[in-house]
């Protein structure tokens, strides 16, 4: 969290890299140490197939944990990520088979799709003054239903149109992937640099103060729930992508963790703390270790079980190191 | 045989904020407790609260060790603490409050007129019979709140009492009632451990004072024996002349204008005119609707009635919010600056810049460069004592913190600035401090409109005074032609045909 609201006042690269790496150490033991665990355990775990796998795997999550991450910020949250995910793909799916688009006017749509939904959740809560909860959990059914409308609740094959986005192209990497890293550092970039990320921080810090500091937190708002609804319709082209298909079914329960990877990250639920790289590695913990466990033969059941615990040991450990922090400070 | 024996008391954090320390308190005392803000004076009486515990020392309490391991565990003792932080919950109503942890039941169920009549008689005691008991906390002003939060620690048994500043928000007819029942507490032979910064107040009723600086016990005298001046060279080392004489100057053109403002009951027909280079002091009582007058003409609340003009304009000024207040050049100076004036968490530099964010940034991205240093010349300018200007505003003192928030309208260079309550909670270095930049603010052509609850202050600082009373602004009096007197019968005033200032 230090990157955005406390930054240490390195000017040399030197400085500056050695800030970053400590804000950033603590998950990346965290990420080594599973590894090294997972390769001991599994001899197959430690090969670049492994993570070529992980990382074909998660471009749909990292999107959406970008945008979940904004709206953590600002003190508020989004539940339908994953209904939004799942009508945006339907949309374009849609608009490829029966209108015959291209996949790149496909995926302006979805992201309009998205960025529609975005929009309407922030709008409705900062006009009613209503908790985003409830206003997002609303929309979970709403974009839902839509999704089962718009596909005729049958799953729409794509094929080869969409594929080639998760198939590898360098390295072994998915454009989807390449994307994925973008949004990340641009998000970050935003946050850090930008007068629009100042102002995040702010509200999720002190609303009324800001407000009376002269700055309007509605506009704000509304853009954060708006950014978070077109990379939820990006990630459902993405995931659309892999499938194969517009599934409306797909996105189930990806709002629970998308927040999970968001506050393993050290994003704070209350609001003006937070870090889109720190989400990155919240990500990818919780990827390792699903992949992990699958490999070491764990059952569903169990590997349900044991994410779930890392999830609350986590947030535990991330509260110890906070408040470490602020006595230091 | 002293009530309480403290014996060379300290408190190391990571740095020793309190150290050797040594007090007696005897039944039946006031003991005064003063020094500039971070002086230790808090963290000395939270240790005697049993809030926080000591690394050093010990503590007796008639005779007995004592090492409460908790507030519950000093307050089963009799020792209690009204805190500066109000501990009230702002949906229960004052009874509710009043009562907590000792509601009186039968079978479960909270007998609610037994209840309320036992709040009105805990109220009667300091005074405020007035006040119904099945209000809710938060509905009541500051002031209020403060005496309910006092009249709490009153239930029950107790043998020691602290109160930290606990006149900061009093107007003083309520200061009044407070020291009558500090007398009877006296009377009653509880010792009782009074920290505020009001010298003035300290010389009313304290038989002792008690003088720290940077975490250390400097003197101890009776009262009797000191002077005013005296205790301010105690508590900072050097000599400091707290009365300054601010000449009359040349005020400029009309900078503001309000023509019958109002807003239900609380603002009623207000109309004054401001002047550039000008600082308007606004007096009253509590409850008087000063900080509810800035907020209408800053357009954080919405007007019933009226108009504001800016700059002489004929046509008035639309200001709709504190959004459109800014941009017309506007700023406030909030009275809760932790609640609403900062945001704690984050750097000096991030607060000092909210209001004007353009002047760091281009096209939507930040200058952090820029930004350094524009901020850090603000600092220096105000003299805010800090590491650096990424420390978070949550671990400045008081005064600095006000200063931060000073910081952030320079930086906005708006020509009306509101302050509600500027100096409240600042010690008298950082006061100073503050007066100074006033001053240089009203030189450099900027009109100021100061509610203050101390009048020493207001006739201090400002041109001109108006005097707010039951929501209307009832005489505004030149420098020269107000005395502490005529401040008061006048802040009175539009209370003695109607009812008491409730709430």
């Amino acid at each position: 969290m230090e990157d955005v609201s406390t930054s240490t006042p390195s000017t040399s690269f030197a400085g500056s890299l050695r800030g970053t790496l400590g804000n950033y150490a603590a998950l990346l033991a965290a990420l080594v140490m599973m590894v090294a665990l997972f390769s001991y355990l599994s001899q197959y775990f430690f090969s670049a197939n492994t993570f070529l796998t992980i990382a074909n795997d998660i471009p749909a999550i990292v999107a959406t944990s970008v945008g979940m991450t904004f709206v953590l910020i600002i003190a508020g949250i989004d539940l339908s990520v994953g209904s939004v995910m799942a009508l945006s793909a339907a949309v374009a799916g849609i608009a490829m088979l029966q209108w015959h688009w291209s996949l790149a006017m496909a995926v302006l749509l979805a992201m309009g799709v998205g960025t529609v939904t975005g929009f309407l959740n922030g709008a409705i809560s900062v006009a009613w003054r209503l908790p985003s909860f409830i206003v997002t959990l609303g929309m979970l059914e709403v974009a839902r239903g839509a999704a089962y409308i718009a596909t005729d609740s049958r799953t729409q094959y794509i094929g080869d149109a969409i594929s080639w986005l998760s198939n590898p192209v360098l390295f072994g990497l998915s454009p989807s992937f390449l994307i994925a890293i973008l949004i990340v550092v641009a998000a970050q970039l935003v946050l850090t640099r930008s007068v629009f990320g100042r102002q995040m921080i702010g509200i999720g810090t002190n609303e009324e103060a800001m407000r009376l500091a002269g700055v309007d937190p509605r506009p704000v708002k509304i853009l954060v729930f708006a950014i978070a609804g077109l990379l939820a319709g990006l990630a459902g082209i993405i995931q659309a992508s892999r499938l194969e298909a517009a599934d409306p079914n797909a996105g189930i329960g990806t709002e629970l963790v998308v927040i999970a990877s968001v506050v393993i990250g050290g994003t704070s639920l209350m609001g003006g703390r937070g870090s889109v790289i720190n989400t990155f590695f919240g990500v990818l913990i919780i990827s390792v270790l699903e992949a992990g466990l699958a490999q070491i033969g764990a059952s569903e059941p169990t590997k349900r079980i044991i994410t779930g615990c890392v999830i609350i040991v986590a947030v535990i450990l991330d509260m110890y190191r906070e408040r470490r922090r602020s006595r230091r400070a | 045989m002293p009530l309480f024996h403290g014996e060379s008391l300290g408190k190391t954090y990571i740095t020793p904020v309190l150290s050797h320390v040594s007090l007696e308190l005897n039944e039946g005392e006031v003991l005064a407790l003063t020094g500039e803000n971070g002086a230790g004076k808090s963290t000395l009486t939270k240790l005697i609260a049993g809030l926080v515990h000591p690394t050093e020392g010990r503590m007796h309490l008639h005779e007995r060790p004592y090492a409460p391991a908790s507030r519950h565990e000093a307050e089963k003792l009799g020792v209690r603490m009204v805190l500066q932080e109000l501990g009230l919950i702002p949906t229960l109503t004052v009874a509710e409050n009043l009562m907590l942890g000792r509601m009186p039941s039968r079978l479960g169920f909270i007998r609610r007129s037994e209840m309320n009549r036992r709040a009105t008689e805990q109220m009667a005691v300091i005074g405020l019979e007035g006040i119904d008991p099945r209000t809710p906390v938060g509905k009541l002003g500051v002031g209020h709140q403060q005496m309910v939060e006092i009249a709490r620690n009153l239930v029950g048994d107790c043998r020691l009492l602290i109160l930290d500043e606990p006149t900061a928000m009093l107007t003083s007819r309520e200061i009044d009632h407070l020291f009558t029942q500090i007398l009877a507490l006296k009377r009653a032979g509880v010792g009782i451990i009074y920290i505020s910064h009001r010298l003035d107040e300290l010389q009313q009723i304290a038989d002792r004072v008690m003088v720290l600086r940077d975490g250390r016990h400097i003197d101890t005298k009776p009262m009797a024996d000191v002077v005013q001046n005296d205790i301010v060279r105690l508590m900072v080392g050097h000599d400091v002349s707290e009365e300054r004489k601010r000449p009359i100057h040349e005020t400029g053109p009309v900078a503001l204008e309000v023509r019958g403002l109002g807003r239900g009951k609380v603002v009623r027909d207000v109309s004054f005119t401001m002047h550039a280079g000008e600082i308007l002091g606004l007096a009253g009582l509590v409850g008087a609707g000063r900080t509810e007058l800035l907020r209408l003409i800053y357009g954080a609340d919405a007007k019933d009635t009226g108009e504001i003009h800016l700059e002489g304009s004929e046509t008035p000024a639309r200001i709709a919010s504190p959004m459109a207040a800014v941009r017309k050049g506007i700023g406030l100076v909030t009275e809760d600056r932790k609640s609403q004036g900062l945001l704690l968490p984050l750097a000096i530099r991030i607060n000092a810049t909210l209001a004007n964010i353009k002047a760091v940034s281009r096209q939507g991205w930040l200058r952090p460069a820029v930004e350094r240093g524009q901020v850090g010349k603000l600092n220096e300018a105000l003299g805010v004592k800090s590491h650096s200007i990424d420390q978070p505003a949550a671990e400045l003192s008081g005064g600095n913190q006000q200063k931060v928030v000073f910081a952030r309208w320079l930086h906005r260079d708006c020509k009306v600035l509101l302050l509600d309550e500027p100096t409240r909670g600042v010690d008298i270095g950082a006061r100073a401090d503050i007066y100074d930049q006033l001053e240089k603010l009203a030189d450099a052509g900027k009109a100021m409109l100061m509610v203050s609850s101390d009048l020493r202050e207001l006739m201090q600082v400002c041109d001109r005074i108006a005097v707010m009373s039951a929501g209307r602004l009832v005489r505004i009096f030149k420098r020269g032609e107000w005395t502490q007197q005529a401040l008061l019968e006048a802040a009175f005033s539009g209370y003695l045909a109607t009812q008491a200032p409730a709430q």
